[in-house]
């Protein structure tokens, strides 16, 4: 499964982005299941909200993060997510 | 007390509330106690919000409400609206019996998060069966409503003997109700299926015909549908690692509010399992005798004590161990290091013997009319 760059990416209503007090971390929560998730992977979901493409979240953590060059890990990380099923791109 | 020896102790991060014993069906396989209809009271609507509200404090996250059929609660709504309230991740474990559409609304109006269906088999003749109850097509009907409200749908099939030639079309049918997950759990025997095992347990052949057939199922529907399978641990030769380890992830509280480390605990001799009525969560989770038991290594006997293997499986489970060796600290008999292995193939073989046999005895369904008949004769 690869990353559409034309389209949305939503993060999937079967699923929940939540931060665990207890954890110290952002956890992904679907049926009988959870994911815990490092600071940014957590960060590029959070983008993933329906309004942005591949190329606006990766200018938007370059830009928060002061940093470039970010396009290839993100690409790898959200291939896992759709892969998963914890995005989605209609 | 046992295992109190400066174990790091983990919150616990998944809730079972038990809400009920009461329930509508009567699967043989039933994983409540043998002696449920013994404990008739049930915990108020306070103690459960009291109980939620401390396990989510300590760092609970997924929320199970199961029962018996939790259905029959008239607070559920009120629950599930506190859980959520609470930022539990909450599952409703149903039978789908008495879930209205006007129901599944209330509920996701509250904050349910997912709902799942058991199906005891694919052909209504069977599932009716099964389930002592006339329901196949009420599931059928739920889940299809399950899907139309934007819940994930879970389809839950426990197998055994009488059903694990129906594989493909159980598959079929999950795949026709457009289910986003299937759990296929080989019966675990404990409870009612340990009661029935001989008439339950299917053969070697049977479970690797039906896994392979999953197993292919599974590759079609990759990225549409996620199977969990729970494998038949008789058929293993390692242990499953039972709850993840005693005490370190899961806490099951009882209808009448017993805390236990594990759904099947209630049938372990002298833990002492605490209540919630008197103790905080904290304490239960902390300071229990029953809920320090089994934590670290400290409490195993050989060959668990040496094993290279224990931080992997933890010695397997402690109440198969008691169920089928009598001592609840030996190694998992599952385990083929064990001295006591011999007891499963002794299981395996006489349930194969009860299918030759020509006066094969009934199965024992779960009610309360037997659950009295059976807690008087152990």
């Amino acid at each position: 499964m690869t990353i559409n760059p034309d389209q949305l990416i939503k993060f999937s209503p079967m699923h929940r982005l939540q931060w665990e007090d207890a954890q110290q971390k952002d956890v992904i929560l679907y049926p009988e299941g959870m994911v815990e998730l490092n600071q940014s992977s957590a960060e590029i979901l959070k983008l993933c909200d329906g309004t942005r493409k591949l190329a606006q979240i990766v200018s938007d953590l370059e830009e928060k993060f002061s940093t470039s060059g970010l396009t290839n890990d993100i690409i790898a990380f959200l291939e896992v997510a759709l892969k998963n099923g914890w995005i989605q791109q209609h | 007390m046992a295992g109190s020896n400066n174990i790091k102790i983990t919150p616990p991060r998944w809730l079972l509330a038990e809400l009920t014993y009461a329930c509508p069906l009567q699967c043989p396989y039933c994983s409540n106690p043998i002696d449920y209809a013994n404990y008739q009271s049930e915990l108020d609507t306070e103690d459960w919000k009291r109980v939620l509200t401390q396990a989510r404090k300590m760092g609970a996250v997924q929320l199970g409400f199961s029962g018996g059929e939790p259905l029959t609660r008239k607070d559920l709504v009120e629950l599930v609206k506190h859980a959520r309230d609470l930022g539990y991740y909450s599952n409703l474990i149903t039978s789908g019996y008495g879930l209205t559409e006007e129901k599944i609304i209330q509920l996701k109006e509250a904050g349910l998060d997912h709902i799942q269906v058991s199906i005891q088999a694919s052909t209504q003749e069977l599932n009716d069966h099964i389930a002592g109850t006339t329901s196949f097509q009420t599931k059928k009907e739920v889940a299809h409503l399950v899907k139309k409200h934007g819940y994930p749908m879970v389809l839950c099939v426990v197998i055994h003997r009488e059903n694990i030639h129906q594989m493909p079309e159980i598959l079929a049918m999950a795949e026709e109700l457009g289910a986003d997950y299937l759990e296929l759990a080989n019966t675990q025997y404990y409870g009612w299926a340990h009661v029935n095992r001989d008439l339950l347990l299917p053969t070697k052949e049977q479970f690797e015909h039906a896994e392979a057939t999953a197993q292919a199922f599974k590759e079609k529907v990759a990225g549409k549908m996620k199977i969990y399978y729970v494998v038949p641990d008789l058929y293993e030769d390692r242990p499953k690692a039972c709850m993840n380890g005693w005490g370190t992830t899961f806490l099951t509280i009882a209808p009448d509010g017993v805390a236990l480390p594990c759904h099947s605990a209630r049938d372990l001799p002298g833990l002492d399992c605490p209540n919630v009525k008197d103790y905080s969560i904290e304490q239960i989770w902390n300071d229990s005798k029953a809920f320090n038991f089994f934590r670290g290594f400290e409490w195993m006997q050989e060959p668990c004590k040496s094993c290279d293997e224990k931080e992997k499986d933890f010695g397997g489970c402690r109440c198969q161990a008691y169920l089928l060796t009598g001592d609840m600290t030996n190694t998992d008999p599952v385990c083929s290091k064990s001295p006591k292995h011999g007891v499963i193939q002794e299981a395996i073989d006489s349930a194969k013997a009860s299918t030759e046999s020509t006066n094969e005895k009934p199965l024992i369904f779960r009610n309360s009319k037997n659950s009295k008949i059976l807690s008087k004769t152990e």
